[in-house]
């Protein structure tokens, strides 16, 4: 089990690197000067550029300046925004969690939803409720998200009055950011009214995100509950005289699951796509929220550090996604 | 009375060019004790009619007979809830793919077990012991050991021991075993067959053999039928069966033993193949291939007649030499 | 005798073409999709003539005229104007061309780029092939959207470097597609005869293995479109795609954020129009995959 791990740890590296080369790349493939670009619009004199220039080491060859990158990197040092001239890695981990709760609620309710339904299916192929969901899973899946978004902030929002338009928490509430997760903290702040206010700014845009997971986890669970149900063991199964929903429960569901887990780990990636758009229909104060303003105020060094951040979460995720596949599925653990 | 008795047992099964006859007009019966041999080619529904007595045919199958009565308990009848306590317990069923047959999830020893307790076979203690015992008694050595090995760590050979060890685990009457040794290397296939047959004779339970080697027919099987294209076309003793098959399609089969083709320069083959569901001719099923075909056996289905124990689905039955009866010359 | 019977049934067989249309037929949202996805093309390919407007022109007297069926419509323009007094109809059908157009060319470019490349991994092997393939896993840890951001904001906003910035998320996919099929053909027996036989790598690859990988490649591209007009559209809405007036439907819901309270049309249309289409492709593609692949046939 640990050479596994150890194994899996050493094939990222490579991945890492041409991660962190990328996003050094980045700043470079911008037109103008690196310089130019970090003052912004304001201008800078000729001989003051030159200057700076030399001191950031930007008249070295490119292989050296990537270098002292992967140094800085090895640091924690990822960069100065622009704009508020706060470090990148600050600015993160002020917003992370927010992206966090948000996605894990999403993918929760998404698969809280979604496995049941596709098992249902699947036991019950051919049947109205079958092509319902498999019609609704369609949709879903093609929804596009930033509409979806707009959509039910229309109904729920405007016309009913239900749930507010955006933000995390009402204003009336200060919670300690303890934790970071609004629920959690108003877990802790133990106050009703901020619960509930977290909640009620927490759903709509939980649902948005979850939408294309949920089409999907109940397709997959669905497709692959039928694959398994057609496996000898199945049978072998039954031909013990064990009741229906151990057989689906615990011989099925177990195999069926393999592919879907590993369907919702890589769609982490997804997940953090879909973010950047419902953060920015419904104000939701992350990183996908920050990006895009990054890139509305020109501001690349955060633009750089985030989307670096962001892809080595997704690679740290996906190893995850990996090492559980792996006591999910006994043949491969060698 | 008969352990396991049926009378035209049916299976169709919807396709999307309408129905499909997979087993039609069977009839089986099996004694107490008794080993019975269920021999034809691929696709000739000796499979799905064994598969029809455990209820195992899945939804769009659909199962029909006139009677289907095990130790005197009327299986059509009987709430799935009842028939399930049957199932794995007096009846079990072994089958072709040893590799496949097993959940690749869960160690094979949990899976005998699981067997034990959905019939509270044994105390809930006990159910360790009782699982070391059935890996002893089916041949895996250093059994205690062996029990937390996943179906991917053990050869084919081991898998049908272990399956065969969950089959009869809770001491069924009738044991099923479908094909259990054709997946197998020719080495294993000896062992596991003199697995079955002691097994057999040990725990006194009845044996449905399926199979489509008549070599093994002849050293193990009592009684033995003949299916083809999913209807029984014969039924005999093993011996009389050997010496004076009656139906065309039976003695074309042992025709084709390399053992009985001694001398000649080729083996005697069947030409063609099973119909299937676009090509069933009209009459007989075995027309298009019988050496013996009449004008009546292209337009007229045959049934099953003859002396009880002798019977056969033919128009002109053979003799003793091997020649049609009944035929004007 | 036998051979008689034989005979007779042949013809009950069917022919190729008709037992692939048989099988896709059978899939109702398949066809559904396919339906679609005819009256798009029609709808794009005739937008001249039968956009009652021009999709840029602005009528300044109508600002925000609801569709025909609210109070205060104006039968002149069916499905209402947008905040410049734009007719949204016309801007919908123009917009479907557009969209078509994306979805054809960034499809389509994918597809090309990543089957060269991928055929190219699985037949050079070695370096090559883990230098290709580990540049596309590097492309596939960035999640898509964020990729195509980056890469736009590099290259400044616009249509055409919002549909480049989708050909190079989109590539991964096409990438090991035509390399697992490529090399999953590489190992029958007729690609080694054919090399036996003398044929050079390049008659190997396009000429022997190529049509062999064609049908998972298919499937991709018609799922691909789907996923090229979805991304696009989203670019657009950020601000990043098409500009303004261009129809496309993305930039279009980008423009009327701020009207939600008043103008629910403004918002509902476009996005619709992206569902709909995004799901006609989705629909198609599911049904070829499951007409082309014999092993998920029941």
């Amino acid at each position: 089990m640990l050479r596994f791990l150890l194994r899996r740890v050493t094939l990222i590296i490579p991945t890492f690197v041409g991660v962190t080369f990328l996003s050094f790349m980045l700043i470079h493939l911008v037109p103008g000067d690196p310089i130019e670009v970090r003052v912004g619009e304001h201008g800078i004199a000729p001989e003051r550029l030159a200057q700076l220039r030399h001191e950031f080491g930007l008249d070295q060859p490119l292989w050296q300046q990537f270098l002292t990158y992967e140094v800085q990197l090895a640091h924690g040092d990822l960069g100065v925004s622009v704009v508020t001239r706060d470090t990148v890695w600050n600015e993160f981990t002020t917003l992370f969690p927010a992206t966090v709760e948000l996605a894990v609620c999403a993918i929760i309710f998404a698969m809280v939803v979604g496995l049941p339904l596709g098992v249902i299916a699947a036991v019950r192929r051919g049947s109205a409720f079958d092509y319902g969901l498999m019609g609704l899973s369609v949709t879903g899946a093609s929804m596009p998200i930033f509409w979806w978004g707009l959509m039910v902030i229309l109904v729920f929002s405007v016309s009913l009055g239900w749930t507010p338009v955006s933000g995390r928490i009402s204003d009336i509430y200060f919670v300690e950011p303890w934790s970071g997760f609004m629920l959690v903290d108003c877990w802790f702040a133990d106050e009703a009214g901020a619960c509930a206010s977290a909640w009620g700014h927490l759903i709509l845009p939980m649902i948005v995100l979850g939408t294309i997971p949920l089409a999907t986890i109940a397709r997959m669970t669905r497709s692959s509950m039928l694959e398994v149900l057609n496996e000898d063991y199945i049978r072998t199964a039954r031909a013990k005289g064990l009741s229906v929903p151990r057989v689906v429960v615990v011989h099925a569901l177990r195999n069926a699951l393999i592919p879907v887990v590993t369907v919702i780990g890589l769609s982490v990636s997804s997940l953090l796509g879909g973010a950047i758009l419902t953060e920015t229909i419904f104000s939701w104060p992350g990183v996908g929220h920050w990006l895009v303003e990054s890139i509305q105020r020109r501001d690349y060094p955060v633009l750089q550090g985030g989307t670096l951040l962001v892809a080595v979460l997704v690679i740290l995720v996906n190893l995850g996604v990996d090492v559980t596949y792996s006591f999910l599925n006994p043949r491969i653990r060698r | 009375m008969a352990l396991l008795e049926i009378r035209n047992l049916a299976v169709e099964f919807a396709t999307a060019r309408g129905r499909f006859r997979a087993v039609d007009g069977v009839d089986v019966t099996i004694d107490e004790g008794e080993i019975l041999c269920v021999v034809g080619e691929s696709g000739s529904g000796k499979s799905v009619s064994m598969l029809a007595v455990m209820g195992l045919i899945a939804w769009p199958g659909r199962v029909t007979a006139d009677v289907m009565r095990f130790a005197g308990t009327d299986l059509l009848g009987l709430p799935s809830r009842q028939r399930r306590k049957l199932v794995g317990k007096d009846m079990a069923m072994v089958f072709q793919e040893p590799m496949s047959s097993l959940n690749p999830c869960y160690p094979v020893g949990w899976q005998i077990a699981e067997a034990l307790r959905a019939h509270n076979a044994v105390a809930k203690p006990k159910v360790r012991d009782r699982v070391v015992e059935l890996l002893d008694q089916v041949g895996i050595p250093a059994p205690a050991s062996r029990m937390g090995a996943f179906p991917h760590q053990l050869s084919g050979g081991m898998n049908q021991r272990v399956m065969i060890a969950m089959a009869i685990a809770c001491n069924p009457r009738l044991l099923i075993a479908d094909e259990p040794t054709t997946a197998l290397d020719v080495t294993i296939q000896k062992q596991i067959l003199d697995l079955l047959i002691s097994l057999q004779k040990q725990g006194g339970m009845a044996l449905a053999l399926i199979t489509h080697d008549m070599g093994v027919v002849a050293e193990t099987a009592q009684r033995v039928q003949v299916m083809y294209a999913g209807q029984m076309v014969e039924e005999q003793l093993t011996d009389s069966l050997f010496s004076a098959p009656r139906h065309p399609y039976t003695a074309a089969l042992l025709d084709a033993l390399p053992e009985r083709a001694m001398g000649r320069a080729r083996l005697p083959t069947i030409p063609g193949v099973v119909p299937g569901i676009d090509d069933r001719p009209s009459g007989c099923l075995f027309n298009p291939r019988c050496r013996f075909v009449q004008e009546r056996c292209l337009t007229t289905p045959p049934q099953l007649e003859g002396p009880a124990g002798a019977r056969a689905r033919c128009h002109t039955p053979l003799d003793a030499a091997g020649q049609p009866t009944g035929v004007a010359a | 005798m036998s051979e008689l019977s034989i005979q007779a049934a042949a013809p009950a067989i069917p022919g190729r073409l008709r037992l692939f249309w048989r099988s896709f037929a059978e899939n109702r949202g398949a066809v559904l999709g396919l339906g679609i996805m005819v009256v798009l093309i029609v709808v794009a390919a005739l937008a001249d003539v039968i956009a009652p407007h021009s999709p840029i022109e602005q009528f300044r007297s109508h600002f925000l005229t609801p569709p025909i069926w609210e109070a205060g419509g104006d039968p002149a323009f069916l499905l209402g104007t947008d905040d410049v007094g734009r007719d949204m109809l016309s801007r919908l059908i123009y917009g479907a061309r557009l969209s078509l157009i994306i979805g054809f060319s960034v499809a389509s470019l994918s597809l090309v780029a990543g089957t060269i490349l991928g055929l190219t991994a699985a037949f050079a092997g070695g370096m090559v092939d883990i230098v290709i393939m580990r540049v596309m896993d590097i492309l596939l840890v960035f999640p898509s959207l964020l990729l195509a951001i980056v890469i736009v904001a590099i290259l400044g906003p616009g249509l055409f470097n919002a549909m480049l910035a989708v050909v190079v998320v989109t590539l991964p996919g096409y990438t090991r597609l035509a390399r697992a099929s490529a090399l999953s053909e590489l190992a029958r027996d007729y690609v080694t005869a054919t090399r036996c036989a003398g044929a050079g790598s390049l008659r190997l690859m396009f000429d022997t293995v190529l049509p062999n990988c064609l049908a998972p490649l298919i499937v991709q591209v018609s799922l691909g479109f789907a996923t090229a007009i979805l991304d696009a559209a989203a670019l657009g809405f950020l601000g990043l795609g098409a500009q303004p007036p261009t129809p496309e439907w993305g930039t279009m819901l980008s423009g009327s954020l701020q009207y939600y309270q008043r103008a629910w049309w403004v918002l509902a249309f476009p996005g619709f129009a992206i569902l709909l289409t995004v799901m006609a492709f989705n629909l198609f593609g599911d049904g070829l995959r499951d007409a082309l692949d014999p092993k998920l046939k029941r």
